[in-house]
């Protein structure tokens, strides 16, 4: 009795974690490979959005995006600013702050929780709708600066500006990532330190040789997410700057957006987000490469 | 020498304490303006900084106005359509993201290595690269502007990042828990269900909490998949008082985003301590 139930068992655990993934398995064919081919597949079609009908066009589509349609590559522009300026931005504010709060202060908890709260509200629309009245031509944005005798900054409707307006919105969403980093330096041990100030070590040289080379693998996490959250920002461009002024705000996922989903041109658009992907993976690529020589691994 | 050290160690402190709480109140004070001017006339709102209305000048007229979000329906209506896809996502995300979890993480078996890297790798893609085909596949089966359409994939463990989340989780439980179970007889999926989820209750809560605040500022899913105003769901009808207000009704503009975050806020300082852990798990040791 004891011993079949014994070989039944075995035999039932041995096809369990299939079992147990074939919701996986479904998901994953149907929702993120079966895309990624019908994506590129589509690509090399032209859509007759009124007739409803499609045309092989080989690779028209990515001739036609390369030299063609300079609206792509001032999204290019647009995109790259955002994502390469807001990307270190949110890391070194974040690194900043969990570095503050890795002093044992009391009450670390209650701030710990207040500077998450604008990662959690994130992209709601409700935050899109005050952050353009904050930064609004009467906002108290430039209430601050008047106090300083700076004259009122068009933050939404500048070319210069519009891009810091949403940079700084992403900046304002820092605490997920703060808090990972808070977590990766808790976990520095305190022997470490003590070692290195029994040696001598100033505070600052501490900060450079013990404290950050420890935390970069979790840099490396960081940034690859940032980087990422930043290549899909959607909402304040499409809803704060509304792509504008002269497409300065007008980010790929959006033009990709309107193109698919306004146009109904699926081909031309499925080629742009191939485009982006591919744009997309060479930047991850670049950090993960370099990150040979920059993080450290202790054990 | 002895009161020297003392005294400098209290200034760095106390110049933490500055730094933090002058950070802090540049967050919140965006938040903080939006409730005080929701109880303000249109013209005390701009041109200063204040957060409360000027004394004696208190006006609670917006709310009544923002909560007849539309001209067709109250925010009720808006918030009962966000809640009928917003259940199944979480329900869906839930139980299907512990089950992939559950198989990873604990069990050996061929191809659990190429699984894991399949993980990690749609963890790096991003989701609108997915929307247009999943669209035009919608599309074909009939399925564009039904709720259905924005939680389906959530019953499928497609969300790379929740899956990832309970794995690193699961880590830390000592496996002979679920081995005792094994031996009293107990199948996988008793043992998951008896043993493993009671254990696993915070994570599977930070997922669930997740997921809801995820689908609640969700916009771009709305507006690609439902097309009706009988569908229209918050984040929609918000979007277009942002383009209606505008000219003149600020206060109520105010008013109706207010009461767009207080779900979110609420359930977020109702179970703070889960998004905190739960984000700080995601980072990994490793």
């Amino acid at each position: 009795m004891v011993k079949t139930a014994k070989v039944k068992g075995k035999k039932r655990i041995k096809l369990a974690p299939y079992m147990l993934l074939i919701p996986w398995f479904i998901g994953m064919a149907l929702f993120r490979v079966y895309p990624i081919i019908a994506s590129f597949i589509n690509s090399l079609y032209q859509f007759q959005p009124i007739r409803g009908t499609r045309e092989f066009i080989g690779f028209d589509n990515y001739t036609r995006i390369l030299f063609d349609f300079p609206h792509f590559w001032d999204s290019v522009r647009a995109t790259l600013t955002y994502v390469l300026l807001g990307t270190p931005l949110v890391l070194i504010m974040a690194f900043f702050v969990a570095f503050i709060l890795n002093f044992k202060l009391k009450g670390v908890n209650l701030f710990r929780t207040a500077y998450y709260i604008p990662s959690i509200l994130g992209g709601n629309v409700a935050v899109a709708i005050v952050w353009s009245q904050v930064f609004g031509g009467n906002g108290p944005v430039n209430a601050v600066l008047s106090i300083f005798g700076v004259d009122p900054i068009s933050w939404i409707q500048d070319e210069f500006f519009a891009p810091f307006t949403l940079i700084f919105l992403s900046a304002w969403q820092f605490g997920s990532v703060m808090l990972i980093f808070l977590a990766a330096l808790q976990n520095v041990s305190p022997t470490l330190y003590e070692a290195a100030s029994i040696d001598g070590a100033k505070k600052t040289r501490q900060l450079f040789s013990i404290t950050l080379p420890l935390v970069t693998p979790v840099l490396l996490f960081n940034t690859v997410n940032v980087l990422l959250r930043h290549f899909q920002e959607f909402n304040s461009a499409y809803l704060i700057t509304m792509r504008g002024p002269n497409r300065a705000t007008d980010f790929l996922v959006i033009l990709i957006y309107e193109y698919a989903f306004r146009r109904m041109q699926f081909g031309f658009a499925l080629a742009m987000s191939m485009m982006l992907l591919l744009i997309i993976g060479i930047l991850t690529l670049i950090v993960f490469i370099t990150s040979k020589y920059w993080v450290h691994y202790s054990d | 020498m002895q009161k020297r050290k003392i005294s400098k160690t209290q200034i760095n402190a106390a110049i933490r304490y500055v730094i933090l709480i002058i950070v802090g109140f540049i967050l919140i004070y965006p938040l903080l303006w939006m409730i005080g001017s929701s109880f303000k006339h249109n013209i005390d709102i701009f041109g200063n900084l204040n957060i409360l209305p000027p004394a004696g000048r208190w006006t609670f007229e917006h709310f009544p106005n923002a909560w007849q979000l539309t001209s067709r329906n109250t925010m009720v209506f808006y918030y009962m359509n966000t809640l009928r896809f917003l259940i199944p996502q979480v329900v869906g995300q839930v139980i299907s993201c512990t089950l992939a979890a559950y198989a990873i993480g604990r069990f050996e078996f061929p191809g659990k290595k190429i699984i894991f890297t399949i993980v990690m790798v749609t963890l790096l893609m991003p989701e609108l690269a997915f929307r247009i085909p999943i669209f035009m596949l919608y599309r074909d089966l009939g399925l564009l502007d039904t709720f259905a359409s924005l939680y389906i994939q959530n019953f499928f463990a497609v969300n790379s990042f929740f899956v990832f989340m309970i794995i690193q989780f699961m880590r830390t439980i000592p496996r002979e828990l679920d081995e005792a179970a094994e031996i009293d007889g107990c199948g996988p999926l008793k043992t998951l269900i008896y043993i493993l989820v009671p254990v696993l209750r915070p994570i599977i809560i930070t997922v669930g909490l997740l997921t809801f605040m995820w689908g609640m500022n969700d916009f771009q899913g709305p507006l690609i998949f439902l097309r009706s105003p009988d569908n229209r769901v918050l984040s929609l009808a918000l979007r277009m008082i942002l383009q209606d207000y505008e000219v003149t009704h600020f206060g109520q503009m105010f008013a109706a985003a207010f009461m767009a975050l207080i779900p979110t806020l609420a359930i977020f300082f109702a179970c703070s301590r889960y998004f905190v852990e739960g984000v700080t798990q995601s980072g990994g040791k490793e």
